[in-house]
């Protein structure tokens, strides 16, 4: 658009400000509707009781305002950019650099990951982060199992997470099993769950799958706030032990690890040990699930997202594929319970509500169904961004939500948008996901 | 000659509801021969493929198939993947069903699961990388490749199967079909949609299927010119029922079924056969 304009663009471009600005207006009318009851007025409890209100119409007719603004230069960026709809920002020459960026991506935050705790050894914020966002992290890549690759619909993904915690605390704390006896365990225990929420959602598919999977992570939630002689009720499990390294304890005192190494104890020994214990715990579930994805069971998850008439057709067992599928994406989030079981010392229902289960899943599609790195890059994303708008205060909700909407106008199929073949004769090239399905359960 | 026959069908019917799909339907399909079952839109041919494929669960009657070493398989006893798996009876769609995210040389891949899976010794092998596991993912690719060389999709390997061209993607879900390695191939409209030139590529390709692998096929085809080259027997559908059965030269002059397919009555259709060919 530096040419000189041609005059048929000038043709069409007249009547564009007259719906620019109709469009504006619109948007502008949308926003006072929504906006009166929710900013125009303010309402609160006042000391007696009573209702209390006062209005704010100058706070909204700048909203208003903005909403008006803000629709005419959205609009014109979208006609200088050529026709609606393509967005072309990246010149060519940048792209090339691109492409050199994404396949280092992964080696370098591997690497970064692995550096961390040396980086920020005396910053215990930075390593809680970075221990929430592994733990995350895993959670993801194991749903990515279940959602990405079998293309099945799971809303209630945290039970497992819940199964396994619960395992290793129950055991510890009733017959003093040590963590690493715990840790498969507990994996086994929630993948045996799994295979029981397959049996009856085998038949369900799409939405129907998710509604009874969300009714399964709350069944499970309900049982362990009731079920109190067992779990605690809502007061939940506490005195659960911390890990240990391999039998010896990461405490102060002459029995501790640091004392047989002969170094000074520090509290920062356990959270460093929890933080390379997470990530060996999420790059087990990143290598494990790499490698099922070769294997025939993996292709035979990804072909039932792909079209399960197709693989009844072919002799594949879809019963036993999908049941296979529940019950890897449940082991993961066992083990991943086990860990959180371990880190708090404490655990009790309300770590394991819907918006846990929502939130993984959220981590899952905005990484790319099916991708492990867009994964990852989704649990940073999503967790350390909501650490990092902290700083709005009230606004942390609004301003992660815009970034979320934003995202997924930019990249609406996950930030990686394509899949990488699990096998090829002479070059591995990525399909686009417009071509993969998302899986109707 | 019964031990020759792969596939009878006995008796077969279908109701859905009130709805008499397919009625009293009897038919025998020779082994390492092409049995080609036509009629008219609506005449009960994809029931009868389902129910012999297992998507569908005959009201009444029985299919037999008859393996190489004697074996019988009654059919309508197995359901879905059974069918594939242990019958060794494969399919394909009249509207193409290939797994359209994936390569193509991973839709063969897929369609050598169970085979591919024993080998994996059920994962547990194939996760620890067993020499075994590997010697077995190399010979399934060597067949893929095989495949893929046949169907002249060997340079497209490692494109994803929804970006290719339409007859490519008809001739891949036939490789695919076969990498299952079945006794029996059961092929639905597999003309459907190809130009002149492809159609002929396409009975070459069948009757090397049934030449070289010995594979017997069961194939409905609207397009009468490959129907009458490649098929050595023909059984034709209307409303469900049989009305004619014979070699290709025997069907082509019967009047009842050109009768059905003009929707005349027969003796309309001897004068409209007498002048048209």
């Amino acid at each position: 658009m530096t040419a000189p304009v041609p005059a048929p663009t000038l043709v069409s471009r007249a009547p564009g400000v007259a719906f620019i600005f109709k469009k504006a207006l619109i948007s502008a009318l949308v926003a006072l509707v929504l906006f009166s009851l929710m900013i125009g007025v303010r309402t609160e409890a006042g000391p007696t009781g009573q209702l209390i209100y006062w209005t704010r119409f100058d706070d909204l007719a700048a909203m208003v305002a903005t909403v008006f603004g803000g629709s005419i230069v959205v609009e014109l960026l979208r006609q200088w950019w050529g026709p609606v709809g393509t967005v072309r920002i990246v010149p060519p020459a940048a792209q090339d650099a691109l492409v050199v960026a994404r396949r280092a991506i992964a080696p370098v935050l591997l690497i970064f990951t692995f550096l961390v705790p040396v980086i920020f050894y005396d910053q215990r914020y930075i390593l809680d982060l970075g221990i929430l966002v592994l733990t995350y992290v895993m959670l993801g890549w194991g749903l990515n199992v279940v959602v990405g690759l079998a293309g099945l619909l799971d809303l209630g993904y945290v039970a497992f997470y819940a199964v396994g915690a619960y395992s290793y605390a129950l055991l510890s704390t009733n017959f003093g099993l040590s963590f690493w006896v715990c840790l498969p365990l507990a994996g086994i225990l929630a993948a045996f769950w799994g295979v029981l929420l397959g049996f009856p959602v085998l038949r369900l598919r799409g939405d129907y799958l998710a509604i009874v999977t969300l009714a399964f992570g709350e069944i499970i939630r309900l049982v362990i706030i009731n079920w109190q002689s067992l779990t605690g009720g809502p007061n939940g499990v506490s005195g659960i032990p911390r890990p240990t390294f391999f039998g010896i304890p990461l405490i102060a005192g002459d029995n501790g690890l640091a004392a047989k190494l002969g170094i000074e104890y520090s509290p920062t020994h356990r959270i460093v040990f929890l933080f390379y214990l997470i990530l060996a715990l999420a790059l087990l579930t990143n290598w494990v699930t790499i490698r099922l994805r070769r294997l025939p069971i993996g292709r035979a998850w990804e072909a039932l997202r792909e079209d399960e008439v197709a693989c009844r057709a072919l002799g594949i067992n879809t019963t036993t594929t999908k049941l296979t599928a529940f019950a890897t994406g449940a082991m993961f989030g066992g083990f991943a319970g086990a860990f959180f079981a371990t880190r708090q010392g404490f655990i009790s229902p309300e770590s394991f509500t819907f918006q846990e289960s929502a939130l993984v899943l959220a981590i899952v599609v905005l990484g790319g169904m099916g991708s492990q790195l867009g994964v990852a890059l989704a649990a940073l994303t999503m967790i350390g961004g909501f650490e990092l708008f902290r700083g709005f205060d009230q606004y942390r909700m609004l301003v992660f939500g815009v970034a979320m909407v934003l995202l997924m106008i930019w990249r609406p199929r996950g930030l990686i948008g394509h899949r990488a073949p699990t096998v090829f004769l002479e070059r591995s090239q990525a399909i686009s996901s417009e071509l993969t399905s998302e899986g109707r359960g | 000659m019964s031990q020759d026959n792969i596939l009878s069908v006995d008796h077969l019917a279908m109701r859905f509801g009130g709805v008499v799909a397919v009625n009293d339907l009897s038919f025998t399909a020779e082994r390492r021969k092409i049995t080609a079952l036509i009629g008219p839109n609506g005449a009960g041919k994809t029931t009868v493929f389902n129910c012999i494929t297992g998507f569908y669960k005959p009201t009444s009657g029985a299919m037999r198939l008859t393996h190489d070493d004697g074996r019988n398989i009654q059919l309508e006893r197995l359901n879905d993947f059974r069918i594939s798996k242990q019958a060794k009876v494969a399919r394909t769609f009249q509207n193409i069903r290939l797994f359209p995210g994936m390569t193509a040389l991973e839709n063969l891949m897929v369609a050598q699961h169970n085979a591919l899976m024993r080998a994996s010794g059920l994962t547990f092998l194939g996760l620890i990388g067993a020499p075994s596991w590997r010697a077995a993912e190399k010979h399934a690719i060597d067949q893929a490749t095989r495949w893929l060389d046949r169907i002249g999709l060997l340079e497209r390997a490692d494109d994803a199967a929804g970006n290719l061209p339409y007859g490519d993607q008809r001739r891949l879900e036939i490789a695919r079909a076969m990498c299952t390695e079945p006794a029996l191939l059961c092929l639905d409209e597999p003309a459907a949609g190809l130009n002149a030139r492809e159609s002929a590529g396409l009975s070459e390709l069948l009757l090397s299927i049934r030449g070289d692998h010995g594979t017997s096929i069961l194939l409905i085809e609207h397009d009468m010119s490959v129907v009458m080259e490649i098929s050595d027997h023909i059984v034709v559908m209307d409303y469900g029922v049989k009305i004619a059965e014979g070699a290709p030269k025997d069907i082509s002059d019967n009047p009842r079924v050109i009768a059905a397919y003009l929707g005349a009555d027969e003796e309309e259709a001897i004068a409209v056969m007498e002048g048209g060919t």
